[in-house]
């Protein structure tokens, strides 16, 4: 309870590399924890890829492009990025309506906006510019929110979801709701009201599944609940994803040895299905590998944020942590049979550039967060 | 904005740390949940994903043996399997067929009737076999769809060794073909040991000796991904070759044969009456057999199936012919092996027999008759009156008695499927088919080789090689030695003796011998045609009547349509103090025997002895 006291400036003398990291704005067990991460994922996407260099060679820049995005984002202090917080939510509104208008179609979705120069897909900037939005929207007040405020903000997280479930993208709107929904959690959100939204959800999602959903949505859901509905078509992903990670065992088929990727058994292997590879070559203890990384992670970035100074910027760090967390499970998930199949990748490791930069732009927020710390203003 | 006392502030601090901590809490409890799913799929069921992994990858594909193949006597290849690519499509692999179809037709010329093909193949076919959609790939061809592969899943390239016969039509008859397996061959085949093999022998000596020339089936494990194609070999079981089959057949005397009928249609077959040794069989006309190997198209058939000239009809075993005139030396040997005439015997022929008491006239067909005649002038000039004559004090009885032995009535038992028997009539047959009683009238045009008599153009080859032989009678064959698997060398058939037919007397034999020589050597003989310095041939002419002339009407032969014609045929055997070929041909509608059918007897003749003797 020591931080928000005034002589709460960073703990240590550092030294030389850490006072470059300081200067950088960076913090190390994060930073040491991404790249352990990032390696990790490399080596299982080289063998997913089917040893392919030029994979690999494209994966790496996306990998720099991306962190540099984290070190950029992470010289912006949090009082920015809460000025900017309506701007950017105002700004992922507009630009979501413009897709739906104007958008360009890839695989069945309208998701891309072209601006000259390179594609853009609004909704990974929605991704950020809610929780910051929700956050901003709630720091204004103290906390736990009124209910009022409570409707204001549930509005807020519901347009963006919308818009983006229109495109039609469910794994990312279903994102966007959990990182608006994690701030509103974060923020004190009653238990009370948390158990009436469970009770509502049941209505509403029949509403979803009846008016809300297209056939394909659909398909997934009920390939979910029943894979072998249709073995050869959609829950052919998953009974070979399963095959592939089940037949991994304990110790796994060893690195480039494994039949289920190699002889194109798993769809989607490097991308949404990388973690059933990993799975098949590492095994039971790889999983607990990559699991330990992405839990130190998650962890130090909840640590960051039961750190940080202010409202805005807690609320923010928790939802962007929690966010993470989420890509994570779902993934792995819907990958292992636990989850509908919705097309959200492992964070890190898939082969795949969007979310990658998103993914590092909150870790940069974090970074930020944790670094920007100081004298609090009387 | 931010909290404007210390109080809301540490309040507010410690509302979050316990939210923070509950979703940490959630966090850990989440993914323990996943790890024990994880540890269930990884450790728990392990050994069962391995089986499902196993057997994603793993396939036992069979290997197909290399089918036989088959030489004629000289080695000359008569059938051999042609590397060959077609293009192949899985239908069970495929999910839109018509767009596939389309898509292929792009890049791959692909005809109406090439689809017609696969329609009609995919229509009874084995589930997950490859159907050929074109046939006969060009490199161009290959490579072209080589690049394009990923686009057609469920399509392949299938390197294959097609069947083909470099001889077409004139070993079509004898050799059969083999086509694609059909669902009525499924139920009669093993098909476990024909797994992997497309095509089975339909006809001729392809389907007789099917299980020799098939060979036995080889098994491979093999590597597939998803898309059914295979990575790599895992473990491999060669098949084992069909065996090679070495013809008594002489390919260069078949095509003679062939050739010395040009426009004719009918069938001659040569035999080596010591061994029984088919050295020449022909049925014209033939037909192309590399036309089925793939499917043939309707029209293709529709055309083979439905021309006057019967093209598929194999005439050498399966038409069936009265022997008319041909059948005399037999009965004239019956006769006097039976002691019913003697050799210097005479009867006179007015041109016409007439049964005691009744009016019909059976004629000569010379009206004006022969005059006084013995047995070696009624062979010789064919009098027909003497051997209605001789055919009546023998009866029917003895008649068919003494001709059963030499095969008439009976298949030979060739090596060759689809052999008919003919017909050699008797009492005992018209009762059990007829249900009718034997007329003495029909014993007199049984004497002249005529009425219910019917023999196949091989039954009288066979009885003429066993007439040369002085009644040794073999059994034909065709296929003479058969290399089997792993030896080096072809191993020779048995020659299977059936029976020695009773000679009471040499002297019998040698006098129907020289009446057949006077035939092609005699001044008034009915084949004096072929008559030649180099060899001595004992022949016998014989014309079968395709229509009966009514009583008192004249025959004109200018009249008639060609279809109305008489059968022209020959029967002889060479050299006649060692003969070591005998031959029967039939010119269907071809008029005289004597001008028709002997000259093609020759042909085969010259060949086959002035060879040896060159």
């Amino acid at each position: 309870m020591a931080r928000y006291q005034p002589s709460g400036l960073p703990e240590s003398n550092p030294t030389r590399a850490e006072g470059l990291l300081a200067d950088l704005h960076l913090d190390l067990p994060l930073l040491t924890g991404l790249i352990l991460l990032c390696g990790f994922g490399l080596l299982v996407l080289y063998s997913a890829s089917g040893q392919d260099m030029t994979v690999i060679e494209r994966q790496v820049i996306r990998l720099g492009i991306a962190f540099a995005v984290m070190v950029v984002v992470a010289q912006v202090p949090p009082a920015t990025l809460r000025r900017w917080a309506p701007w950017l939510f105002a700004a992922g509104i507009l630009m979501l309506i413009a897709v739906l208008v104007a958008g360009q179609v890839g695989k069945g979705a309208q998701r891309w906006l072209n601006l000259g120069l390179f594609r853009f897909q609004p909704s990974e900037l929605v991704k950020l510019a809610v929780p910051m939005m929700i956050a901003w929207f709630l720091a204004e007040k103290s906390l736990p929110p009124r209910w009022s405020r409570l409707v204001i903000a549930g509005l807020m997280i519901l347009v963006p979801v919308l818009l983006i479930a229109r495109q039609p993208d469910l794994g990312t709107s279903l994102l966007v709701a959990s990182a608006g929904i994690f701030v509103l959690f974060l923020a004190g959100l009653s238990w009370r009201f948390i158990g009436g939204m469970t009770v509502t959800a049941i209505p509403v999602s029949w509403v979803l599944w009846e008016w809300g959903m297209r056939d394909y949505q659909r398909n997934r859901v009920l390939t979910f609940l029943n894979p072998e509905r249709d073995p050869l078509g959609t829950g052919y992903h998953i009974i070979q994803s399963k095959i592939a990670i089940g037949s991994g065992g304990l110790f796994g088929k060893g690195w480039l040895n494994g039949t289920q990727s190699y002889l194109e058994f798993l769809p989607e292997g490097t991308t949404d299905f990388i973690f059933a590879v990993l799975s098949e070559e590492f095994g039971f203890t790889g999983i607990l590998l990559l699991l330990a990384l992405y839990l130190a992670i998650i962890l130090r970035g909840l640590y960051i944020a039961a750190q940080a100074q202010d409202t805005f910027s807690r609320l923010l760090a928790g939802a962007v942590t929690m966010v993470f967390f989420v890509y994570l499970f779902v993934n792995t998930g819907m990958v292992s049979g636990i989850l509908p199949v919705v097309g959200v990748p492992l964070p890190l490791v898939s082969y795949g550039g969007t979310s990658l930069v998103t993914i590092m732009a909150g870790f940069g927020i974090l970074m930020s967060i944790h670094t920007h710390r100081k004298l609090l203003p009387t | 904005m931010y909290p404007n006392t210390l109080k809301d502030y540490l309040r507010e601090s410690r509302l979050f740390r316990a939210r923070a901590g509950t979703a940490a809490l959630i966090i850990l409890l989440l993914l323990l949940l996943l790890i024990l799913h994880l540890a269930k799929l990884q450790i728990t069921d392990h050994a069962h994903f391995t089986t499902l992994s196993r057997d994603n990858r793993v396939k036992v594909e069979p290997l197909p043996p290399t089918r036989g193949l088959i030489y004629d006597r000289n080695g000359v290849i008569l059938a051999q399997n042609l590397p060959t690519h077609s293009l192949e499509i899985t239908p069970e692999r495929v999910k839109d067929l018509d767009r596939t179809l389309q898509e292929l037709g792009q890049i791959i010329d692909i005809s109406d009737n090439d689809r017609k093909r696969f329609a009609r193949l995919k229509s009874h076919q084995r589930r997950f076999e490859s159907i050929p959609i074109r046939v006969q790939l060009s490199d161009a061809e290959v490579a072209r769809f080589a690049v394009n592969r990923h686009r057609f899943p469920g399509v392949d390239i299938q390197a294959k060794l097609l069947r083909d016969y470099p001889l077409k039509d004139v070993t079509a008859h004898i050799l059969g073909y083999v086509g694609r397996i059909n669902k009525r061959e499924l139920q009669s085949i093993d098909t476990s040991s024909y797994s992997g093999t497309t095509h089975i022998g339909k006809n001729g000596i392809e389907k007789y000796y099917e299980a020799e020339l098939h060979g036995k089936v080889g098994l491979q494990q093999v590597e597939i991904n998803a898309l059914g194609r295979v990575i790599r070999i895992l473990e491999s079981e060669p098949p084992a070759p069909g065996m090679d089959l070495h013809l008594t057949l002489d390919a260069s005397l078949q095509r003679v044969a062939m050739e010395a009928f040009a426009a004719e249609n009918g069938a001659a077959v040569a035999i080596d009456p010591r061994t029984g040794d088919i050295l020449a069989m022909v049925s014209k006309p033939g037909f192309d057999p590399n036309l089925f190997v793939e499917g043939i198209s309707s029209a293709d058939y529709d055309a083979l199936q439905n021309s006057d000239d019967m093209p598929l009809f194999n005439r050498a075993i399966r038409g069936q012919y009265p022997p008319g005139s041909t059948i005399k030396p037999f009965i004239g040997l019956g006769g006097l092996e039976m002691g019913v005439i003697t050799t210097n015997q005479k009867k006179y022929c007015p041109g016409y027999f007439q049964l005691p008491n009744l009016s019909h006239k059976y004629r000569d067909w010379k009206k004006a008759g022969h005059g006084s005649v013995d047995l070696d002038k009624a062979i010789t000039q064919s009098c027909d009156v003497y051997f209605y004559d001789l055919a009546q004090q023998m009866g029917i009885d003895q008649l068919s008695e003494y001709l059963a032995p030499f095969g008439f009535g009976k298949k030979t038992g060739v090596d060759i499927t689809g052999e008919l028997g003919g017909l050699l009539p008797s009492r005992e047959w018209k009762r059990a088919t007829r249900n009718q009683s034997w007329y003495p009238g029909e014993t007199l045009i049984t004497g002249i080789g005529q009425g219910y008599f019917l023999t196949t153009p091989l039954q009288l080859a066979s009885a003429t090689a066993t007439l040369a032989s002085r009644g040794a009678r073999v059994r034909p064959r065709i296929v003479r030695s058969i290399r089997r698997n792993g030896e080096p060398d072809p191993q020779e058939q048995p020659v299977s003796q059936q029976l020695q037919i009773a000679r009471h007397s040499d002297a019998n034999w040698d006098s129907i011998v020289e009446a057949m020589l006077q035939v092609t050597e005699g001044a008034r003989g009915t084949a004096r045609l072929v008559r030649n310095e180099h060899y001595r041939i004992a022949g016998k002419t014989g014309t079968a009547q395709v229509f009966t002339v009514k009583q008192e009407e004249k025959y004109e032969e200018e009249k008639l349509e060609k279809k109305m014609l008489d059968h022209a045929l020959f029967i002889a055997f060479a050299p006649a103090e060692a003969p070591s070929i005998a031959v029967a041909v039939i010119v269907e509608n071809g008029g005289h025997g004597g001008s028709v059918a002997a000259p093609i007897a020759k042909a085969i003749m010259d060949h086959q002895l002035l060879k040896e003797s060159r």
